[in-house]
């Protein structure tokens, strides 16, 4: 990503004490750490006493053995933690092992090469997935609950109906067929509603990053090309394998085109689409937001507050929008591959 | 610096594509405009695939 600097050239200005800072790198600072997933979960700093007011979570770190503590004891990577005779310290956003000064050596690249522990944390974006499944769940068994009361259902029912039935009707049926679909069905809703409400509550000023974090793109990819690998006809494996009506020269090849194409290429590019569009929809955002700041000194804090506030609201309005498309188009993908790897070519 | 530039010429790619695949939609619905929904879906698609390559592009010339 590049830097906010491209707009603010290094602008300086002085904080509570009388101390020159840097505005540009404490923006720039501020957002690639909005960015990055942690083990707290931060509402508000204030930066004259530098106080947090945060929610610490548990830390699961697997290490010769477990450990289980809050991320409280890190004092958001001010302070060593102690755990069982074991020495952590949070550099970056991820935990090392240190001795208990803290020390972090680094090589030549700048890279810690202290022992990074294997790190299960329930961390905030962990967190904003549990609260997107606790709301699918709850939003999806009231909704089969009013279907037994009548055809109509009722509460928030009646806003998921609708997006259901588009879902089958616009993406999976056009794209796997009337035959096969059925099967599919719940991942494809799964994989929607998922995406689309992490999304949404990336929009929040509570500040989850989730699908915008390479990770959990990489897991959903990963769901679609298992599925579609192994719901694949035996029409797909020839197609794939040994294409027909081919030069026997080319099969091979256009085997391994096809192979690395259906293995590699087609989940790579759905999980790099989601991850880029967030982020980069996040990092405009708050790009836009720090705009009040680093604009105060040409145009005053009326001014800047006005145009950094109105490029805003248009900026969230539009990423709404793409809260919704990408949710729609990793499913509509998914079901375009699956589709493709479970049609039946009678054709020939 | 290279890395600037690079992100430049992806983004001047892109555009001209995205730019393609909007306006022939647009004359596309403006010549049937019964069959938006399809024309829409289709075009959605192929921005998605083309948004997919240009970002592959920006995060490779990222690293």
């Amino acid at each position: 990503m590049t830097s906010v600097t491209a707009f603010a050239e290094s602008e300086k200005s002085e904080d509570g004490k009388g101390n020159l800072i840097d505005t540009s790198e404490e923006i720039n600072a501020y957002i690639k750490h909005h960015l990055q997933d942690s083990h707290d979960f931060t509402f508000y700093t204030d930066g004259e006493t530098s106080t947090h007011y945060s929610l610490p979570l548990p830390v699961i770190v697997w290490d010769e053995g477990l450990h289980i503590f809050m991320s409280s004891k890190f004092h958001h990577g001010e302070s060593v933690a102690e755990s069982n005779g074991k020495f952590y310290l949070l550099y970056h956003s991820k935990i090392y092992r240190t001795d208990s000064e803290g020390t972090i050596t680094l090589n030549d690249h700048d890279h810690p090469t202290n022992i990074k522990p294997l790190d299960f944390s329930i961390t905030k974006s962990v967190v904003g997935m549990l609260v997107a499944s606790i709301l699918l769940v709850w939003g999806f068994s009231s909704l089969a609950r009013s279907y037994k009361k009548g055809p109509i259902p009722t509460g928030i029912g009646r806003l998921l109906e609708p997006l259901v039935l588009y879902v089958r009707d616009e993406i999976a049926i056009p794209n796997i067929g009337e035959k096969k679909y059925g099967k599919y069905m719940s991942f494809l809703l799964t994989v929607f509603f998922f995406i689309w409400i992490l999304n949404l509550m990336g929009m929040t000023p509570l500040g989850f990053n989730v699908t915008g974090n390479i990770a959990v793109t990489t897991c959903l990819a990963l769901f679609t090309m298992i599925i579609y690998v192994s719901s694949g006809t035996k029409d797909f494996w020839m197609h794939t394998l040994w294409m027909p009506g081919v030069p026997y020269v080319l099969r091979p090849v256009l085997a391994v085109i096809e192979l690395a194409g259906f293995i590699l290429i087609k989940p790579f590019s759905l999980l790099v689409r989601l991850y880029a569009n967030i982020t980069a929809g996040h990092f405009v955002i708050m790009s836009l937001i720090a705009l009040m700041i680093t604009l105060k000194a040409a145009f005053g804090p009326v001014a800047s507050t006005g145009v950094s506030l109105f490029l805003t609201l248009f900026i969230t309005v539009i990423e709404l929008l793409v809260a919704f498309l990408q949710a729609f188009i990793f499913t509509m993908l998914s079901s375009l591959f699956i589709g493709m790897a479970v049609a039946e070519h009678d054709a020939h | 610096m290279y890395n600037l530039i690079g992100a430049g010429l992806i983004v001047i790619g892109g555009g001209i594509g995205l730019g393609q695949i909007g306006g022939k939609a647009m004359e596309a619905i403006a010549r049937q405009p019964e069959a938006f929904g399809k024309i829409q879906t289709a075009m959605i698609i192929i921005g998605a695939l083309l948004e997919g390559l240009a970002f592959g592009a920006l995060i490779l010339g990222k690293g």
